[in-house]
Order: structure tokens, then C-alpha cells, then sequence
């Protein structure tokens, strides 16, 4: 199973999380309305949230299980997260955000390397640029590439294409469907749109608020 | 005016000494006040941000008195920094910078804590994903986004500094080439019949010192909140 994850948390104000996934390789898209909690769940995955409970394993490795006692730290779980909002550091280039998650991993783990990330995404026209001069659709696609270059295990999409307008959408979900199907990397898409995610997903899970 | 005498540069020589060993001595104290009080979640926060505000709002006069039993001959702190690091502030220009130190904690604090909550901390867990631990984090993405404010903060402090005068007079005494910096030596030439030209010079000085502070740390707090008002004082 390439996504294994059973998990509660207490949100604060009566809002709960509770979840229980089991996918297998490909896009598992989590489908549900705002605030079903899909973004605290990505945010478990990646150890920036900790579940009040439960145990997620990806790809065969244990990241999180309160009974058995683990909890990897987060930049030791190998995520690629690319958020909602691009998150790009705001005082570094383009060049210096995509290599961020880069220094710290060796060229052989990788399963694209800079040149080709930069070609396959179509920004090497934006390298030198600062992120607060990006499109959503460029910020989109550098923030892609910056998670692809820090050799992640599996992607966590969160909601990729809604900082996006309509007319570049095209190109980050055909970005998509080839890292879907020529990395073969899992991933763990979160979007409220059943059409895009009819597309994209392998798998579609749904969450309920 | 005339220009300055030989004397009146010695006081202005003093003033900066005191003032930057004040401002550099306070920064890392002021930058860990700052990030407890930004980040941390303890019992008793509210507390230490009332301390920490403290020679604020007190009369100079007893933070100087309150100085004197601490860091004296025979107060606790005194004993000990004078056996541990060989460091005596009385009668001192260390005093003096000691004093002024404490005095500038605050509005130190207050723009350093203004400069960390402004950065986004969703982007140290952006890092945090992409393989940085929590060090390499602060030291990438919390520091450089706080570090205009940092300053700013800085030489707030510094020009904090240049003006002390209760807590000084009061910890340290008023003894030339020692402790007399730029606002005591404006008072002790007040005393003294006929001396109002030294004393107008020096507070030429002290306004062009303090303006300059004012107008370079303003501008670093408005690169640090920009967008978001990043007014410090």
C-alpha cells in the first residue's frame, strides 16, 4: 500500500478530524467540502500536524503511530508538499527556492534532476525572478518543482490548482498526469473540484465534514 | 556655534562607546525576551512580558537604585560577575552601559517581537518539508524575514541609549571620562553659571545622534512591515 493512514485529531471549537485511508500506488485524490479537514490531514502526513491518534505509513514506512511511539520529525519524512498557496520563500529567488530541499539530499536520490525539472516545468525564463513577481500559475508550477527536487517518496497536493487561473489550469494538470505517470511517485491530491479530480485521480476518496 | 573642544568629543566619545556596547550587549538578551514572548506558551508569559516592560514605566531613578543593589560591590549579581567574569560596573563606564542596556531592553523587545510574529511560520513548515530541521529553518527563513525588524530594533535601542540619564546618575555617578555621557554632561553644565554654550553644543549632538537613530531605524521597520503598518515606537 503506498498510503496507509487511520487518524483523529481534535480541531479546537467542537471541528474533528477522523480519517481512515488505504491507497495503493497512482493519485489518490481526497475529495470532501472546506472544512472537512483535508488540509489538517496532508498536514499529519507531513508531520506538521500531530494527530491526537492513529498511525500513518507511506510507501511501507511507519511516520507516524502514537502506540507505537513514533513520530518522524518532518524533514525526515521526505514529503513533497506543495501547498495551496505556492508558499514560496518571499527573500529568495526562484533558482534559490527550488534548490532549497535540493542541498540537502544527493544528486543520485533524485528522481529528476534541475535542468530537466526546469525544462519539464517550463520555467527557466522565471530562475532569476523573486516569487512576489510570479503569476499563481508560474508560483504554482516553481513551487511543483521545488518539491520534486528535494527527492521526495510521495506528494502531497493541496488543492494545487486553486491559486490557478482557468486558462493555465491546463498545464499544471498535464504537469500532473506526467509526474503521475512517469515518476511514479504516490500521491495524496486534496480538491473540492469532482471534475478536476475525476481527471487526475487514480482513486478517489471521499471526505465528509 | 563653535565647534566642538577637545573635551566635548571625549563625551561624545564616551556616549557611543556606552551606547553600542549597550546595544550589542542587549540584542541576543533582547532577541531571546522576543521569541519567548512571541513564540512560547508557558504559565506565567504575561509576567515576564510585564518585567520585561518594567524599566519602561518605572521611574528611572529606581531602576538605578534597584541596579546599585543588584550588580554593587556586595549585591548578589555583582559578587558574582565580578568573581566569574572579572566585570565591576561601579563607578564604570560598564555601569553606564549597563544601565543604559536595561533600559533599552524594552522597546527592543517590542520591535524584535513586532519582526518575528510578522513572519509567516506556514513557510518554516514549508522548510520543515523540504528537509530542514529546526535550525536550519530559523537560521534560512525566520531570521532573514525578522532581520529588518531585528534592527531596527537595534537602533532603537541604541538611541535609547544615547538619551539615559536617571538610571545612570543613580546606578554609576557622575564622573567625568567614566560615566559622564552626553545627557549628564548637558545636566552637570547646566549647574555650573556660564556654561550654557557646552551645554547647547552637546544637545545638538544628542538631537542630531537621537534624530538619525530614530529616522534609520524607522526606515528598517517599514522594510520589515511592508504592508503591514511597521511602525515600532
Amino acid at each position: 500500500m503506498s498510503f496507509e493512514i487511520a487518524v483523529e485529531r481534535r480541531l479546537g471549537a467542537g471541528a474533528h478530524v477522523a480519517a481512515s485511508i488505504s491507497a495503493g500506488p497512482g493519485l489518490t485524490a481526497l475529495l470532501g467540502p472546506s472544512g472537512a479537514g483535508k488540509t489538517s490531514l496532508l498536514n499529519m502526513v507531513a508531520g506538521l500536524l500531530r494527530p491526537d491518534r492513529g498511525r500513518i505509513a507511506v510507501a511501507g514506512e511507519i511516520l507516524f503511530d502514537d502506540a507505537a511511539g513514533v513520530d518522524i520529525a518532518p524533514e525526515r519524512r521526505h514529503a513533497g508538499y506543495v501547498f495551496q498557496d505556492g508558499r514560496l520563500f518571499p527573500h529568495r529567488r526562484v533558482r534559490a527556492n527550488l534548490l532549497y530541499g535540493a542541498r540537502s539530499v544527493g544528486t543520485e536520490r533524485r528522481p529528476i534532476g534541475f535542468d530537466e525539472a526546469v525544462a519539464f516545468l517550463g520555467i527557466g525564463h522565471l530562475l532569476d525572478r523573486w516569487p512576489r513577481t510570479l503569476s499563481g500559475g508560474e508560483a504554482q508550477r516553481v513551487a511543483i518543482g521545488r518539491a520534486l527536487l528535494s527527492a521526495p517518496r510521495f506528494l502531497l497536493m493541496d488543492e494545487p490548482l486553486s491559486s490557478v487561473d482557468l486558462a493555465r489550469r491546463e498545464e499544471i494538470m498535464r504537469v500532473i498526469e506526467r509526474i503521475r505517470d512517469e515518476m511514479t511517485l504516490p500521491i495524496l491530491y486534496v480538491s473540492h473540484d469532482r471534475a478536476e479530480v475525476e481527471r487526475l485521480a487514480t482513486r478517489i476518496v471521499t471526505l465528509d465534514s | 556655534m563653535p565647534p566642538l573642544s577637545p573635551d566635548d568629543w571625549e563625551i561624545v566619545r564616551l556616549s557611543l562607546k556606552v551606547s553600542l556596547v549597550a546595544m550589542a550587549a542587549t540584542l541576543p538578551v533582547a532577541f531571546g525576551f522576543a521569541w519567548l514572548l512571541a513564540r512560547g506558551r508557558f504559565p506565567g508569559k504575561l509576567l515576564l512580558d510585564a518585567l520585561v516592560h518594567l524599566p519602561l514605566v518605572l521611574p528611572p531613578v529606581v531602576t538605578g537604585w534597584l541596579l546599585l543593589i543588584a550588580f554593587g560591590t556586595n549585591g548578589p549579581l555583582g559578587i558574582w560577575f565580578a568573581r566569574w567574569l572579572g566585570l565591576t560596573f561601579m563607578f564604570r563606564w560598564t555601569g553606564a552601559a549597563l544601565a543604559a542596556a536595561v533600559m533599552a531592553l524594552p522597546l527592543m523587545v517590542r520591535a524584535i517581537r513586532l519582526s518575528i510574529e510578522a513572519v509567516d511560520r506556514r513557510l518554516e513548515g514549508a522548510a520543515r518539508t523540504l528537509g530542514a530541521g529546526p535550525w536550519r529553518a530559523f537560521l534560512t527563513i525566520t531570521l532573514p524575514l525578522s532581520l529588518p525588524g531585528v534592527l531596527a530594533g537595534a537602533v532603537l535601542g541604541f538611541a535609547r541609549s544615547i538619551g539615559e540619564f536617571g538610571a545612570t546618575i543613580t546606578f554609576v555617578s557622575n564622573i567625568p571620562g567614566e560615566t559622564r555621557t552626553l545627557p549628564l554632561a548637558i545636566y552637570s553644565a547646566l549647574q555650573i553659571p556660564g556654561s550654557e554654550g557646552v551645554a547647547a553644543r552637546l544637545a545638538v549632538v544628542s538631537v542630531l545622534l537621537s534624530l538619525g537613530a530614530l529616522v534609520v531605524s524607522e526606515a528598517l521597520a517599514r522594510r520589515a512591515g511592508a504592508g503591514r503598518g511597521g511602525h515600532v515606537l
